[in-house]
């Protein structure tokens, strides 16, 4: 129990305290409180704006959240997303011509394969020179934005993309289009069902068991005989795709092109929503929703009251501290009725 | 091109002069991250600390006219981030290295929210030192102005060497970062110990993000910093933590990320956003050549993280 109330409280002191920030700058907290609850869930539209966002969330969070079993702390998902979404663009213009299902599908392997190689990558060099993988992911990630610039602005260079530079725009054929009913695209299935696999994998698979025993305790997995690099490569490969999956999904279902666009916060964002779904696959899902409404509500508060759009940033730096700082509670609350069962911590 | 530009020879010299003016952040920045270390935390938030000390910074020294207010605001706005990091840590099963994250989160955050209004104005910068009055080329000469704040990190350096080495300050922070267990046997507070480390820590790299702001690039924007903090932090470990260390690396790092531009002058364009990333393949590549999967990083101090 304590594992869900702990983040809801924080995330409960959280909105007050980005309240009390407000109100120093002289904007009620309550029209904040409103607006970000009508930009967010208020409305089908709004609605459907959070779930939009909340795909590639989902996937970026996974780029965190499956390394975490192993007690690595990864936050290279911007890079694998833009690396991702660089690979899904360059595929889907090389193969132009080909039918769709040969090369939706080959958009997205190419998209994956870009984000495990920058993750991987992490992953490796963690195992093989002790590199700390925090720090590389996040140098990773900014050689790959500028990769990304680079692409843009020389080789794949559409010329009529003047004031922006980008890649040629895709084939129409090759975009993913809206799910029945809903102005939301197919990517936030494809991030349900990433959530769920990587769920499954690391729960009810041995390879999952392997993976949080090394979590656990590196000594004793190794002691144990389990391939430790084996496990660390994989996952950290696994995470990176899920992220480069996300980069995919955002060029053919959102941009229909690879720019700098592409670098809007999911990652950085991500690590948060990793976070706050303490690391597990199926929590990130509803968390993902709920910062997919956070971002949406951004421009209503931009809007109407004159906030600017760094504000979103602001909110989530509290909830990150916030969060952390409320780890100590897990285990310690204690709810009265529930007293006599074991904690879940 | 006229006479008096040395064309080719310009990109050694342009890197030379980038690498003072670019390295200052950097030099900076790790100066602190130094302190910090010692004391066995890591302060990832720096990234968040530098981009909020550019802003504040920018911020005080376009209202008061005065650019070394502006550094002392943006090394006061360093500290508060770096108390708010030790305060978060010395509560329980808090993991250091999570905290940074989320400190970069907020530091960027708030410095783009409170930033705002500074984009358009153009604040007082801080004044340089001319060392090239001996040469008649224009080039040679821009390249010798030299910043009063890399200055003072050049000295602050060797200074920090020698506190760590023989004041009882520095032996305190050293017992402290090896081992927290002797430390506290011996009857040092631990937590106030860091708290002091990540607050100086903060303080160095608030002033090292005023540079920024105030004098290379001089303006206040929201792409200001990419990546500098974080690169700081990876430069720490480098540098083995020897705070004069550092500053060579920093030089070799400002270098790195003067080539991009010093290229660009000359007129090659071609790969100017590779060159840009020229500090983080750097970086990420002597974090290849210098650690080890198999022992722990000379020089480390023993409670740290991130080495282990």
């Amino acid at each position: 129990m304590t594992a869900i109330l702990v983040p809801v409280a924080a995330l409960a002191a959280s909105l007050a305290l980005f309240g009390a920030f407000v109100a120093l700058i002289g904007v009620s907290p309550l029209d904040v409180y409103q607006l970000m609850y009508t930009g967010a869930f208020g409305s089908w539209f709004s609605w459907q704006n959070t779930l939009t966002r909340a795909a590639p969330l989902i996937l970026t969070a996974l780029c965190t959240a499956l390394p975490a079993q192993l007690g690595l702390v990864v936050i290279g998902g911007e890079g694998a997303l833009v690396l991702g979404a660089l690979a899904a663009a360059a595929t889907g213009l090389a193969l132009e011509g080909a039918p769709a299902p040969v090369v939706v599908p080959a958009m997205g392997l190419a998209a994956m394969a870009a984000g495990a190689l920058l993750i991987g990558g992490a992953g490796a060099l963690r195992h093989g020179r002790g590199v700390n993988e925090t720090i590389s992911s996040l140098l990773l990630s900014y050689i790959a934005i500028a990769v990304l610039n680079h692409m843009v602005e020389g080789p794949l260079k559409d010329p009529a993309s003047l004031n922006k530079p980008s890649t040629a725009p895709l084939a129409d054929d090759y975009t993913i289009g809206t799910l029945p009913g809903m102005d939301v695209h197919w990517g936030l299935v494809v991030g349900v069902v990433c959530a769920l696999a990587a769920w499954v994998l690391m729960r009810r698979t041995t390879f999952g068991f392997a993976a949080r025993m090394v979590g656990g305790n590196p000594r004793a997995a190794r002691m144990a005989g389990l391939p430790v690099g084996r496990l660390l490569i994989v996952t950290t490969a696994l995470a990176g795709a899920m992220a480069g999956l996300a980069g995919m999904v955002e060029v053919a279902a959102v941009h229909g092109r690879a720019n700098a666009s592409l670098v809007a916060g999911y990652g950085s964002t991500g690590i948060l929503v990793a976070f706050l779904a303490r690391q597990n696959p199926l929590a990130v899902i509803p968390v993902a929703i709920l910062f997919g409404g956070i971002g949406a509500s951004g421009g209503l508060l931009q809007r109407r009251l004159g906030l600017p759009d760094a504000s979103v940033l602001v909110l989530q730096g509290i909830i990150f501290v916030t969060l952390l700082a409320s780890e100590g509670l897990h285990g310690r609350v204690r709810l009265p009725r529930l007293a006599k069962q074991p904690q879940e911590a | 091109m006229d006479e008096t530009s040395p064309g080719w020879w310009g990109v050694p010299l342009a890197v030379l002069a980038g690498a003072i003016r670019v390295s200052t952040p950097f030099l900076f920045v790790s100066l602190g991250e130094c302190l910090t270390e010692k004391s066995g935390r890591i302060n990832l938030g720096l990234e968040g600390t530098l981009v909020m000390g550019a802003m504040s910074g920018y911020a005080v020294a376009y209202g008061t006219g005065s650019p070394w207010l502006g550094v002392l605001v943006a090394g006061l706005a360093g500290t508060g981030f770096g108390i708010l990091h030790a305060a978060v840590c010395s509560l329980e099963r808090v993991n250091d290295i999570a905290v940074g994250i989320a400190l970069m989160l907020l530091g960027t955050g708030l410095a783009f929210f409170l930033g705002k209004p500074y984009i358009q104005p153009q604040a007082p910068q801080l004044p340089s030192i001319d060392f090239g009055w001996w040469s008649t080329s224009q080039q040679v000469r821009s390249a010798l102005q030299v910043n009063a704040l890399f200055l003072i990190g050049a000295v602050l350096a060797p200074l920090l060497v020698w506190g760590l080495r023989n004041t009882r300050w520095g032996m305190v922070l050293r017992i402290v970062g090896e081992s927290a267990e002797a430390a506290r046997a011996m009857g040092y507070p631990v937590n106030r110990v860091r708290l002091f480390a990540t607050a100086a820590g903060g303080f160095l790299a608030g002033v090292g993000g005023s540079f920024l702001s105030l004098h290379y690039p001089g303006s206040w924007n929201e792409r200001l910093s990419s990546g500098q903090g974080i690169t700081a932090v990876a430069l720490v470990i480098f540098a083995r933590w020897d705070p004069v260390l550092c500053f060579w690396a920093s030089l070799l790092f400002g270098g790195a990320g003067a080539l991009g531009p010093a290229l660009q002058a000359v007129g090659v364009t071609q790969g100017y956003y590779l060159f840009n990333a020229a500090p983080y393949v750097l970086t990420l590549a002597i974090m290849i050549a210098t650690s080890s999967a198999r022992h722990r990083l000379a020089g480390a101090p023993a409670e740290l993280s991130v080495t282990r």
